[in-house]
């Protein structure tokens, strides 16, 4: 019998969905999560099952996370993303023990056990400073996508941008440009910011030889390079970073259906 | 809780209130009081009751913000707005006040307090094992002595402190056995209900009523234990809380542990496991005194070793999975602290840590949640 599990990871920004089959991700889908979460948990679930060419029957288990997971109706399981990401990373980068992950609205570094459980986690969630959220909104400013963003951060010498909040960083930079800063300079200084602040919270958790960097932002190579430029710690990006979280729901669900399978004593 | 002696504890607020209205007409005399550090056995001995003073809600944090910082701590906030709004029967009824320089934000708040309320502030030394530090806080104590002496006009004899010695340190050893049920696995009440009694009891005017009913609920908890009956699972989680006071109204970490399925098993707080060490008697009553309240593991405390053996040997008492420490906004001491324990734990009994920074209101709900409910998930799966 196969085992189908799928992982929808609801974060406030972007809907991540991963199918599972035997232990393999076969497929997966990204949307966007607009305003509602739970329309774009199913959304994500039914526009997966299509790719897949499955039907809602043959998933044994949902797994739910991110900040949307209250809200989906028909998860079996309900797992936080700070858990989930750890699984998802340690999947991708077996022998983890540093994960940080940038999402839309908080930023978490996770201490591991190098088998992917949590053993300690530090997280900025009081504040949009330090999220996707924050590089969203200068990336607005200047008027360029966050992809445009990270490639004009990559030729030039970032210009200070010391605001802490994102409101008063966002006047910052419209002051910057009002100056006549090169857009590139704000580019990469608004980068830096953000890569300025993880040390802090980095400095907390345990020692590690490298941090596998997950969420949204790691798909962007010059994000990725100026922040491991802030942090002096090599980073490791894994192919699918903005999954991470998915990945460890689908795993999870997928060790359920085991424990219910051999609670019934299915053969596998 | 299926409970009489609970039932009466969980209303013993409400009734107080107008046992205190007519205690008051009748000419007794209340002191109120917001602080462990305060020594209720003078106001016992003085023949006057020592209440506890609001100051876990919300609601009057707005009022506050008109005269106090907003990124002050809430519990200074909010036992300054009840005062300003005159909507704690407890304070209204309070002759004056007692109060201590414990952190650097109540001293100055309690300045402002004047304005409302005869405040009688101790001068509370900041470190625990030298002697000069004794012989200062017992002249404290005197000073509040001749105070007590001269406002009620009545002489607090030795003999007087000796009774009063008694009678609290009763309370205490009631409230330490309540609080030891919770050693049992699992638990025969929950975080929230232990709570409740904790909070409630600072409210009552009649010490040894309030005693009997604590032993009450205590015995028939045991009774629990003996019969196997909880209500709560055996698999859940289970935590020990320190750090900064809390109580009914500023309860939403302990009560979202709870519904994250996690169980809060033991407080080391101050109207909790801080409170249980008794005065020890072995010079005159009031050096007694002096010592035992000196002793009291707070953070404004430097160093503060104590707490973090204290903490230690409560991990292991209870058996507990993990240690939230809890940091209200604004509460350097406590906020710096937490990193020394946090590494104390990890190397004295290698428990998972988790620092939660908050104030009561529900604006960060959500964030709480997560990581509540991510320290759940780790400790389930270790």
């Amino acid at each position: 019998m196969k085992q189908i599990s799928v992982g929808i990871d609801i974060g406030s920004t972007a809907t991540k969905a991963v199918l599972l089959i035997n232990g393999t991700i076969t497929e997966h889908v990204i949307i966007p999560s607009g305003w509602d979460p739970k329309q774009a948990g199913r959304n994500a679930y039914d526009a997966l099952l299509e790719k897949g060419q499955r039907v809602e029957q043959q998933v044994q288990t949902v797994v739910a996370t991110g900040y949307g997971r209250i809200t989906l109706p028909f998860a079996d399981r309900r797992v936080t993303e700070v858990t989930c990401h750890a699984r998802g990373a340690e999947h991708m980068v077996t022998g983890s023990r540093l994960v940080i992950d940038i999402g839309g609205q908080d930023s978490k570094v996770i201490a591991l056990d190098g088998f992917g459980h949590v053993t300690d986690f530090i997280m900025n969630d009081k504040c949009a400073a330090g999220t996707g959220r924050f590089l969203q909104v200068m990336a607005g400013v200047l008027d360029i996508t966050l992809d445009e963003l990270g490639e004009l951060a990559l030729i030039s010498q970032p210009a200070t941008i010391s605001s802490m909040c994102t409101v008063f960083a966002e006047s910052e930079v419209i002051g910057l440009l009002a100056r006549g800063a090169e857009k590139g300079a704000i580019a990469a200084g608004v980068i830096d910011s953000i890569g300025k602040r993880l040390p802090t919270l980095v400095g907390r958790m345990p020692n590690s030889e490298y941090i596998t960097f997950t969420g949204g932002l790691a798909s962007n190579p010059a994000i990725c390079k100026r922040i491991e430029q802030n942090l002096n710690i090599p980073l490791r990006v894994p192919e699918f970073p903005q999954l991470a979280g998915a990945i460890g729901a689908a795993l999870i669900g997928s060790d359920i259906t085991t424990k219910k399978q051999l609670a019934q004593g299915t053969q596998l | 809780m299926n409970s009489s002696a609970f039932q009466q504890l969980e209303s013993l607020r409400e009734n107080n209130v107008i046992a205190l209205k007519e205690a008051k007409e009748a000419g007794h005399h209340i002191v109120g009081m917001y602080c462990l550090y305060s020594p209720a056995e003078l106001i016992v001995a003085a023949g006057a009751s020592p209440v506890m003073l609001c100051g876990t809600s919300q609601k009057p944090i707005p009022i506050a913000e008109q005269s106090l910082p907003r990124n002050l701590c809430p519990l200074i906030k909010s036992s300054y707005g009840f005062a300003a709004t005159d909507t704690c029967p407890f304070f209204y009824f309070s002759d004056f006040i007692v109060a201590e320089t414990t952190c650097d934000g109540k001293k100055k708040m309690y300045e402002l307090m004047e304005e409302f309320k005869p405040v009688h502030l101790l001068q509370l030394p900041q470190i625990q094992d030298k002697e000069t530090a004794l012989n200062y806080w017992l002249s404290e104590l005197n000073l509040l002595k001749e105070k007590l002496e001269q406002t009620f006009n009545v002489e607090i004899t030795e003999q007087k402190l000796r009774d009063a010695i008694e009678l609290l340190n009763d309370e205490r050893r009631s409230l330490k056995a309540l609080q030891d049920v919770c050693k049992h696995k699992p638990a025969p009440i929950s975080g929230i209900e232990m709570l409740t009694v904790l909070h409630n009891r600072g409210f009552a005017l009649d010490k040894r009523a309030t005693i009997q009913r604590v032993d009450q609920l205590t015995s028939e908890l045991n009774e629990r234990v003996k019969k196997g009956i909880s209500t709560l699972s055996s698999a859940a989680p289970r935590i020990l809380l320190t750090g900064v006071p809390v109580g009914l109204g500023s309860e939403k970490v302990v009560r979202i542990i709870e519904e994250s399925g996690g169980q809060v098993v033991c407080f080391e707080s101050c109207g909790a496991y801080k409170k249980v060490e008794p005065v020890q008697q072995s010079d005159t009553p009031l050096r007694d005194i002096a010592q035992c309240y000196l002793s009291i593991p707070c953070s404004c405390m430097s160093p503060n070793t104590n707490r973090y053996d204290l903490v230690a040997n409560l991990a292991r008492e209870f058996q507990v999975d993990g240690v939230i420490d809890l940091t209200w906004q604004g509460c350097h001491t406590y906020n710096i602290e937490s990193f020394s324990l946090r590494k104390h734990m990890q190397q004295e009994v290698n428990l998972p840590f988790l620092q939660i920074e908050t104030d009561y209101s529900e604006s960060d709900s959500e964030q709480l949640k997560l990581r509540l409910e991510a320290f759940l998930e780790l400790l389930a799966d270790r």
